[in-house]
This record gives C-alpha cells, structure tokens and sequence, in this order.
C-alpha cells in the first residue's frame, strides 16, 4: 500500500520492469557520482609518494573495504549495462526484442561482478 | 519570458553530450573494468599500478579523456534528479552542477597526472 | 457480493465503501453505474461511449489506470472480491471521480500537437508513400483518443507538474512523420524544451498501460533522435 497524490493509501500498482531498470541506474549513477571525488583523491594522493600509496592501497586490503570495492564495481557494471541497454532503446528503431534488453544489461551486470569477486 | 529557442537548443545540447559522453564511457569503463579485474587478481599494490602508469602517454591520455567524458556526463545526470526529486530548478541548479563538472575535471587531471609522473 | 472503495471529494476527501452485486462479465464500469444510481445518486463520474472507443471513463483502479468500461472486475480483483477505485492520477479532481483535462489538452496544444498545412486546392494531392518509414511511424501512433491512461501513469508527469507528458508527446511526434505538414521546425522546438521529450526516462508505464497499444515512449525516442539531428545541422 503506498500514498498517492491524493494522500491516502490505495493498491500498489505492480511496477515494471523498465522502472526498476531506472531506479537501478538513477541510484547507480548517483553513487558513483558521490564516489568519484573520493576515488581522484585517493589517486591523487599518489602525488606524494609512492610508499604513501602503498600504505593507502594496504588498507584497503580489509574486508570491509573490499566489500566497498565489490560494491563500487557492480554499481559501475550496472550503470553501464544500464545505459547500454538506454542507447539501444534511444537509438535504434523500435524493436520489441528490446524489452528484454533489461535481462541483457542484468546478465551483464552479474557476470561482471562475478569476475571481480573471483579476482580478489 | 520563456525563450522556446534557447530552451529546445540548450535541452537537446545536454542530452546530446549526455549520449555522446555515454558512448565513450562505454568505452573507457569497459577498459576500465577489464584492467581492475586483471590488475586486483592476487591483491592490489601501489607499486604494480605505478608501474603500469608511470611516464606511459598511452595511459595518461586514456584517463584524461575518461576524466572529461565524467565531468561532462555525471553533472547532466545529476541535473535530472536534482529536478525531478529535489525540485531545484533554474539557474543556481545550473551554476552548481557547472562547478561540481569542474571540481570533477580539476581532481580528475591532478589524479591522473599524480599516477603518470 | 463486492466490496468497493470509492473516493469521494476532490483532492482532499476519503474513500467510501460501497458493496455491490456480482454479476457475470461485470466491468468496472458496471460497477460504478450501479453505486451511482442504486446507492448514492451523489457519485460524480465519466463515461459516454462504454464500448472502448471513447476513453472518456478512464480511472484508477487497484491503483492502475484503466478504461473502466473494458476493465471486467474478475480480472482486476482475480480471487478477492475488493475494488479500489479512484479518479486518475496526475490530475485535478472536479469531483469523485471527474478528473479535469484542461493542462492535458494544453500541453498537446503546447507540443504543437495541431496539424498544420499550406496546400490550396489548386496544389496537387501530397504523395504518401504508405510503405515509408514516416508513415509507419506515424500509424503506430495515430490512433490515440486522448483518454489520460498514459499520462496518469507517467512518473515524470507526477515528478514535473510542467513535463509535456505522453500523450502530447505522441501527437506531436505523429506529426513529425506526417510529410503533408509543414510546422516541423516549430513542432520540434515545442517538444524538446526544459519539460519535453528529453525528460522522457523510458519507464515505459506509458507503453505497457496504454489501450490502444501504442508506444509513447517510441515516439519520444522519435522526437529525441529528430531534435539531436536537427540541433546538429543547425535546424532547431
């Protein structure tokens, strides 16, 4: 049940697919938007010295972090895929085997993140 | 009073580099992707991301272009949802989105450098 | 027997709870039809053509807008027997159920959804090719009837009380397609301001809600692909 313009509680409508696609890459995009000034900071650091960012890159040797890492990487991977699939819906002429571009840029997404975890 | 011209002008101009930027991204993040999968394989170290960068124009010229694709592209996002989910509108929306693309350009281009020289 | 919820007042008011006989093949329409004149003369509501061809009686129900007429309640309640029913979203409310569509038709007029030609009768008829691209394009979305299901289910419109919305957004995009016409430029202009076709984020609620199975969301893709190519030769 949630409140809708008129402000009381009616059904849920059943969202689509399509929407849940949006969310995914509207939230996506603002966390790594949120993220990138952290990230060139990081890299920025580099600046002083080499041993500085040896120190830096070792704690982010922890798990927690590495679980951040993981994270980072799956929103990027779905942000991209994500916007694969947006050019191909914007750009290409109407097809209906688009729709399913939403499992493409999933698959993607997954198997990306896969590759990652696997790498650590 | 609403100027149709300058606003159908500007509005396609952002989406235009918005898709534009888009489609180098996919490029570059896809390159991006593949190197920090390849690279954090047996753990990341400073040392092994220098050695790969350090005095390497191919690199250097790489990630300047990945900084100017972002600083273009994530602001044009940013403006979406700035208008739709926190309603700000107008100019100052504009103005500070402008700064956040510039503050993305000057960090992005002092990271790079800082891992190229 | 069904148990349904009606909304009563404007935008400020309260559901109001009705039970009314189950009857086979019922629609919602029915439904509505027999709150208004077996239990409560006062219910305000739409409805003209109650065959699907109209869109006039277009509202909320279960929290999806529909075509009441052509919306059988079994296959909105399935097992249950409870009906929610609303005026569309996205709109003011007159009463009840009556929603106003005066913003919706001036936003079509705002996207130049208006034909405009310059042939006399002493000009020889315009050749439409009906294979071309442009006419296919603008079949597949010429038979809207302006009814609002799209425009109630559009996220963007409920986010930006200014954004031109589907429906406008077809039309206009049909006359982009329609070789006889002669306002392209202006049209193009109309629908890619501050709220137009660019705002446009392929939720495609618009798409998989719409009764006559058209795809605003195709024809804003239109639009988007016509104004970046007329930006870039410098048309717009």
């Amino acid at each position: 049940m949630r409140v809708n313009a008129i402000g009381t509680r009616h059904h849920s409508a059943r969202r689509g697919a399509a929407y849940v696609a949006f969310l995914v890459h509207r939230l996506s995009g603002l966390a790594l938007a949120l993220f990138l000034p952290v990230h060139f900071w990081a890299l920025a650091q580099a600046l002083r010295a080499e041993a500085e960012l040896e120190g830096f890159l070792r704690w982010t040797d922890s798990p927690l972090v590495k679980a951040a890492e993981w994270t980072l990487v799956l929103l990027l991977a779905a942000h991209a895929g994500g916007g694969l699939r947006l050019l191909a819906l914007e750009f290409l002429p109407w097809r209906d085997w688009q729709r399913s571009l939403l499992a493409v840029a999933a698959a993607f997404t997954v198997v990306v993140g896969l590759a990652f975890a696997l790498a650590l | 009073m609403q100027n149709v011209t300058r606003d159908a002008r500007r509005e396609t101009w952002l989406w235009f580099a918005q898709r534009a930027s888009a489609a180098v991204l996919g490029i570059c993040v896809v390159v991006h992707l593949i190197t920090i999968i390849y690279a954090t394989r047996g753990g990341l170290s400073g040392a092994e991301i220098l050695a790969r960068t350090r005095g390497n124009s191919a690199w250097l010229a790489f990630y300047s272009v990945f900084v100017l694709a972002v600083a273009v592209h994530a602001p044009i996002g940013l403006r979406a949802i700035a208008t739709e989910w926190l309603g700000w509108t107008g100019a100052s929306r504009d103005w500070s989105l402008a700064a956040f693309g510039v503050a993305l350009i000057v960090m992005g281009f002092s990271a790079t450098w800082a891992v190229f020289q | 027997m069904l148990h349904v919820s009606v909304w009563r007042g404007t935008e400020q008011g309260h559901y109001v709870d009705y039970e009314v006989p189950r009857q086979t093949s019922q629609t919602v329409l029915d439904v509505v039809t027999y709150i208004q004149r077996k239990l409560d003369s006062t219910l305000a509501y739409r409805y003209a053509c109650r065959v699907g061809m109209c869109g006039s009686c277009a509202m909320t129900v279960n929290g999806v807008a529909r075509w009441t007429c052509r919306t059988h309640v079994a296959a909105v309640t399935g097992e249950g027997s409870s009906l929610q029913i609303a005026p569309l979203a996205n709109l003011p409310v007159v009463r009840d159920l009556a929603t106003d569509m005066r913003e919706f038709f001036n936003k079509w007029a705002r996207a130049k959804g208006q034909y405009e030609g310059s042939r006399t009768r002493r000009d020889d008829f315009a050749a439409v090719k009906p294979a071309s691209k442009e006419a296919q394009a603008l079949q597949a979305g010429i038979e809207c009837i302006g009814c609002g299901v799209c425009y109630a289910s559009c996220d963007v419109v409920k986010w930006r009380s200014d954004y031109l919305g589907p429906a406008a957004l077809n039309r206009a995009w049909t006359l982009v397609n329609d070789v006889r016409d002669d306002a392209r430029s202006e049209r193009l202009r109309a629908v890619s301001g501050d709220a137009g076709c660019h705002s446009c984020h392929t939720h495609l609620s618009c798409t998989e809600r719409c009764p006559k199975h058209i795809s605003p969301t195709a024809s804003i893709a239109g639009l988007k692909r016509a104004t970046v190519a007329a930006v870039l030769k410098g048309a717009l």
